[in-house]
């Protein structure tokens, strides 16, 4: 009897895992379809209105550009930090290299909502006001985190091999940085940029602490949802979703490509 | 030698065979790694560091008499410890009871997806890289809007329910949201994909040949599961299971979206509103400390009585 069922087993169970995963994301884009009016709670039939005019309903652009502002300029910091720091972790000695690492690691394993608290707790005793600064400085500090940990594989990985032949044919060091090491580890880079963007653009919990009066998208459907989310966060939310799929199978045919041409040679 | 392939593990020479232009260099390493992890570690020092600290000193601060809303005075106040744990305690313990049964619900459903991913469907590229998209697909879309849409499908006038009601498994007027179960749903299916992609990639390295060999040797496919596969994929195993557990304890959006009741308030709803409904800075930093000091206190024991060493 086990021998008929077991093969089925995995596939079967796992499949409906799969179900499982994607069931909330087909209910956040078909309800993007639905004739709302203001609370999108119900079917009320198909329309095309909330795409045609995704900033119809009021506050939600001004969420969305506060949260695409903040998580650029978030991205840009803690992948240039945290790639720096994944670099030199990897590539040098250091007498405190265990406390650098723990540093590093100690942020992923705290809830968010002790980030977020320790935070305010410091920015209320300095007397900082609370905004869009203390928000991507939040958002920096634990996202920085996830780029070193995805950077140091890349790093630990490269053959050092190459840049000793860079340096055999005359490359001096910074040369051999920028024209080997550098464009071997930017696939790394920009997966890891790409990870802090989702990050920092889909956090709620560390931004409710820091954010003051400041609205960001996650923050604004969060208050939204109490009376219901207009249609339009979901056409934002399943407009990202799209753009996300086609960021990873573009790197993926990308990557693929290279891979192929390089193999060719 | 060029300046960045000093391998980690090259032990120095020593200092008398060395040559002079040799220990330039080495130093001249060393300044260009400090160089570059310094920045990030003085942001990490002065935004992540101090900021505990400061946890730890709100959490001993006092109210002086007569201070207004929001105003604290430094003090070594550890009666704010008792105070919040004795009226707390049952938060925090619910938040590791949910924590930890949506950790194992998450274990059960995520590893058969990986296994399905990474072993089963092994040499057909095509498909594994459509799933594994599956797999990470939820962070493309607002966590919030998701566990929102649960929040719809699990409603009283949702389908669910008229299903469950339908075939009796509900009584007739029973319902799903604002219970215990819809919380510890959402955090299963919040924290899934943490759980699923490090055993998804522990067990693409795994070599089938030694699942064959577990036949070969006459053991059934459970045998060969529990004695071979599980134990190998143990790393991943317990990476998923603290990337589960660890932020899954500390949610409460999931608490406030599907629970939203005085049986399913968790520990960070409550931190939530020390902090800003009821202005008790120093109540709500106890709070925060605890949860963390439990926290690490229940990983380090998991780590060591399960760990390896490459984890950390």
């Amino acid at each position: 009897m086990r021998r008929r069922i077991g093969p089925w087993l995995v596939p079967v169970f796992g499949g409906l895992a799969f179900l499982f995963l994607l069931v909330p994301i087909a209910y956040v884009f078909a309800f993007s379809f639905n004739d709302a009016g203001r609370t999108n709670l119900t079917w009320r039939g198909f329309t095309l209105d909330n795409w045609r005019n995704p900033c119809g309903a009021p506050a939600v652009c001004e969420a969305l550009a506060n949260s695409l502002q903040i998580s650029s300029v978030v991205t840009i910091i803690a992948t240039i930090l945290g790639t720096a720091i994944a670099i030199g972790l990897v590539r040098y000695r250091f007498k405190f290299n265990a406390t650098a690492n723990m540093l590093i690691f100690l942020p992923l394993a705290t809830p968010e909502v002790v980030l977020g608290a320790s935070l305010l707790a410091q920015f209320l005793n300095i007397g900082v006001d609370l905004g869009v600064g203390t928000i991507i400085i939040a958002h920096s500090m634990f996202c920085i985190s996830f780029v070193v940990v995805a950077v140091k594989a890349r790093v630990a990985s490269l053959d050092p091999k190459l840049e000793e032949a860079a340096a055999d044919l005359y490359a001096s060091p910074i040369q051999a940085f920028w024209r080997v090491t550098f464009p071997l580890l930017l696939p790394g880079i920009v997966a890891a940029a790409l990870l802090a963007f989702a990050m920092s653009f889909d956090d709620f919990i560390i931004t409710n602490f820091n954010s003051g009066n400041v609205d960001t998208f996650p923050k604004f459907i969060y208050v939204a949802a109490t009376r219901g989310i207009p249609a339009q966060a979901n056409v934002i939310g399943s407009a990202m979703f799209i753009i996300a799929l086609l960021i990873v199978i573009g790197g993926q045919i990308l990557s693929n490509r290279r891979a192929k041409l390089l193999a060719a040679r | 030698m060029s300046l960045l392939t000093a391998p980690r593990s090259t032990k120095a020479k020593p200092e008398e065979t060395r040559s002079a232009s040799e220990i330039r260099a080495d130093k001249r390493r060393g300044r260009v790694g400090y160089l570059l992890i310094l920045p990030g570690f003085i942001f990490m020092l002065l935004f992540f560091v101090l900021p505990v600290f400061s946890l730890l000193a709100t959490s001993l601060y006092t109210k002086p008499p007569g201070a207004d809303i929001g105003q604290f005075a430094p003090a070594l106040q550890f009666s704010n410890y008792t105070a919040v744990l004795g009226s707390y305690w049952p938060e925090l313990v619910r938040s590791f009871a949910f924590a930890l049964i949506a950790t194992v619900a998450a274990l059960a459903i995520g590893y058969p997806m990986a296994y399905l991913v990474a072993v089963r469907l092994r040499g057909r590229k095509l498909l594994q890289g459509i799933l594994l998209v599956l797999i990470i697909a939820p962070f493309f879309t607002s966590f919030i809007l998701r566990t929102q849409a649960w929040k719809q499908i699990l409603a009283d006038e949702g389908p669910v329910v008229a299903v469950l009601r339908a075939v009796a498994l509900l009584p007739e007027d029973g319902r799903l949201t604002a219970t215990a179960f819809a919380v510890v749903c959402g955090l299963t299916y919040n924290f899934l994909p943490f759980m699923t992609l490090p055993i998804y990639a522990n067990l693409e390295r795994l070599d089938t040949r030694l699942i064959e060999a577990g036949g070969d040797l006459y053991a059934n496919p459970f045998t060969t599961f529990r004695t071979v596969t599980l134990p190998l994929s143990m790393p991943g195993v317990i990476a998923g299971t603290l990337l589960t557990f660890i932020p899954a304890s500390g949610d409460y959006i999931n608490a406030a979206l599907l629970g939203n009741n005085q049986n399913t308030t968790m520990i960070g709803q409550v931190i939530d509103s020390r902090f800003f409904r009821v202005v008790d800075y120093p109540g709500a930093s106890a709070l925060s400390f605890v949860l963390m000091l439990a926290i690490l206190f229940l990983v380090i024991l998991y780590v060591r009585r399960f760990g390896t060493k490459e984890l950390l």
